[in-house]
């Protein structure tokens, strides 16, 4: 294990400085997310205009793996639309849990430095938290999402 | 039994170890190992400590001659399998001095002790209104089972207080005293944070007032002499695997005169003396409260750990965690933006801290790229971490087997977390 490839620079710099990190009063969908293993809590906000993501924003306490990642996560999605994040959290889901995917950077471009973490087994839920939050803020799941 | 004589020296002198921890951890097969490249060092005994040889020698040894299910058949097997277990039992007894066997029930552990007598011991006795008192240290095991039984009985919740210290506020716990106690729920040791609770004070308090008292001394077993006779607590309970003993077994101390009283928790073989359609006869103590075959090798395991911990020396264990107690805290801070949480005066061999712009758990990963074990996240305590307004923090906890050289490694592998990500 080398944990160069889990703290990628820019892991390390979207930890230090989360883009996109506030609430969002006017938010037209809004989810929660909840690690109870390590006690990362996450809030995503999304602000649609028709199918597109106009808006994202997230605030909570993470580590960085999860912190970074929910960062990653709304400068990838702005401007795309549900399909598309939906699409794409399928292709993080593969990337952090199946050793045998490829990480394309033409099609992931940043997101592609957390292909490290599926060395890491602990930390693949801190990675994922904020896609499965997207997911259940886009979809509107009633209930707060658990990773567990 | 293969436990280390202890080294000449019998108390602190000038900071050096009375055990001689190199012929302790031959004991420990386990501790001989790489981790990531790295020697292993296991500084999670807090979360669960590690087995000495003679522990895992006494299980094999039970399941290659002597298994069989016990208090049941007439052959030799079945009697060698009863004759361990209740030896164990009888070990039990001795190791907290309880006045018989009767008062010593074996369970999974202090969450299933704690559910037991909540379930068979509150549960029949609470009023709508009646209150049952714990403290803001306890871990989820000293909470839940509490607030399972209020809901069922209309009885509350009430909580002692705790300092900045994470100490228990005394005054605090007089205050929330009143006449509609029926119960006190206290940790003995805090697994989150360290801090040793001065029960004796508590059950003093309790006591003149008639209140039962019960114990959650699952951290406090495996660190100091433990007497259940002297705290003149009404129940006490433990675990196997936090003390060089096996998972899944553990023990329920109760006062013979309230378990006498107390119905069965759960039915099944063993714990009648006969059974009809029309009426059962619950069999005695201790065997009312252990229904169905019982974790025989779990129990001989536990009882060969507390064989093993005599022999060290419980006072000689005792002082070598204290120094390495001491030794950690002035390593720990020493380190800038480190932050001890819990600073209790009386503390067990626990440091948990948290590191400026750190998160636990990316300390933990990156500890253990550096062979260092430590447990990140909010320890089942999570009242614990909202008082000190941390999501979680990261733990190092010591067993007597626990060298100063881990201590180095642990500070030197938090040098390196903060190079990473500070």
């Amino acid at each position: 294990m080398d944990l160069q490839d889990l703290y990628r620079d820019v892991i390390v710099d979207h930890n230090r400085n989360p883009r996109n990190f506030r609430a969002m009063p006017d938010a037209d969908l809004h989810a929660e997310g909840f690690n109870p293993l390590c006690g990362d809590k996450l809030e995503l906000f999304v602000k649609l205009r028709g199918d597109t993501i106009e808006d994202v924003s997230f605030q909570g306490s993470g580590c960085a793996i999860s912190v970074a990642s929910a960062s990653l996560l709304t400068e990838r999605v702005k401007g795309h639309s549900i399909a598309e994040a939906t699409a794409l959290f399928s292709k993080m889901h593969a990337l952090l849990t199946d050793d045998e995917a490829v990480a394309d950077p033409a099609d992931l471009g940043k997101l592609a430095a957390l292909s490290g973490v599926r060395e890491f087994p602990s930390r693949v839920k801190c990675a994922s938290l904020c896609w499965h939050t997207l997911d259940a803020a886009l979809h509107q799941q009633p209930d707060a999402v658990s990773t567990e | 039994m293969n436990a280390t004589a202890p080294a000449a020296h019998g108390d602190r002198t000038g900071g050096r170890s009375p055990l001689d921890v190199e012929e302790i951890r031959r004991d420990f097969p386990i501790l001989h190992q790489q981790v990531n490249g790295r020697p292993l060092s296991y500084l999670d005994n807090a979360a669960s400590s590690q087995r000495p040889k003679c522990v895992i020698d006494a299980i094999s040894n039970y399941y290659e001659t002597s298994h069989a299910n016990v208090h049941r058949g007439v052959h030799l097997l079945s009697q060698r399998a009863t004759d361990l277990f209740e030896g164990s039992r009888e070990t039990v007894k001795r190791f907290i001095n309880a006045a018989s066997t009767r008062e010593i029930i074996f369970v999974r552990g202090t969450t299933e002790a704690i559910n037991l007598v909540a379930q068979s011991f509150a549960r029949p006795r609470l009023q709508p209104g009646d209150e049952i008192l714990i403290s803001h240290l306890e871990h989820h095991a000293n909470i839940v089972p509490w607030q399972i039984v209020c809901e069922q009985t209309g009885a509350r919740l009430k909580v002692i207080p705790m300092t900045a210290h994470g100490e228990l506020d005394f005054d605090g716990f007089l205050e929330r005293l009143s006449g509609r106690t029926r119960l006190l729920a206290l940790t003995h040791v805090s697994n989150a944070l360290g801090t040793i609770v001065p029960v004796k004070r508590f059950i003093d308090e309790a006591r003149t007032r008639s209140i039962p008292v019960l114990l959650d001394g699952a951290q406090a077993v495996p660190h100091m002499k433990v007497d259940v006779r002297d705290l003149e607590c009404d129940f006490y309970c433990f675990s196997g695997h936090k003390m060089c003993g096996p998972t899944g077994v553990g023990a329920l101390y109760g006062r013979e005169a309230l378990l006498e009283k107390m119905p069965p928790w759960q039915g099944g073989g063993d714990m009648i003396l006969s059974v009809s359609f029309e009426k059962t006869l619950y069999n005695s103590l201790p065997h009312k409260f252990e229904a169905g075959t019982p974790n025989i090798s779990g129990a001989i395991g536990l009882g060969a750990a507390i064989d093993y911990m005599e022999t060290v020396g419980l006072d000689r264990i005792a002082t070598a965690e204290e120094l390495l107690l001491d030794y950690a805290t002035q390593r720990l801070r020493d380190i800038p933006g480190l932050r001890l949480i819990g600073t209790a005066r009386d503390k067990a061999a626990v440091v948990s801290f948290v590191v400026d712009g750190i998160h636990p758990h990316d300390l933990g990963t990156i500890l253990d790229c550096e062979g260092v074990a430590i447990r990140t996240g909010h320890h089942c305590a999570m009242p614990v971490m909202d008082y000190f307004k941390v999501p979680a923090t990261a733990r190092a906890s010591f067993a007597f087997y626990n060298t100063r050289e881990e201590i180095d490694r642990l500070v030197a592998a938090l040098q390196h977390a903060k190079e990473i990500l500070g």
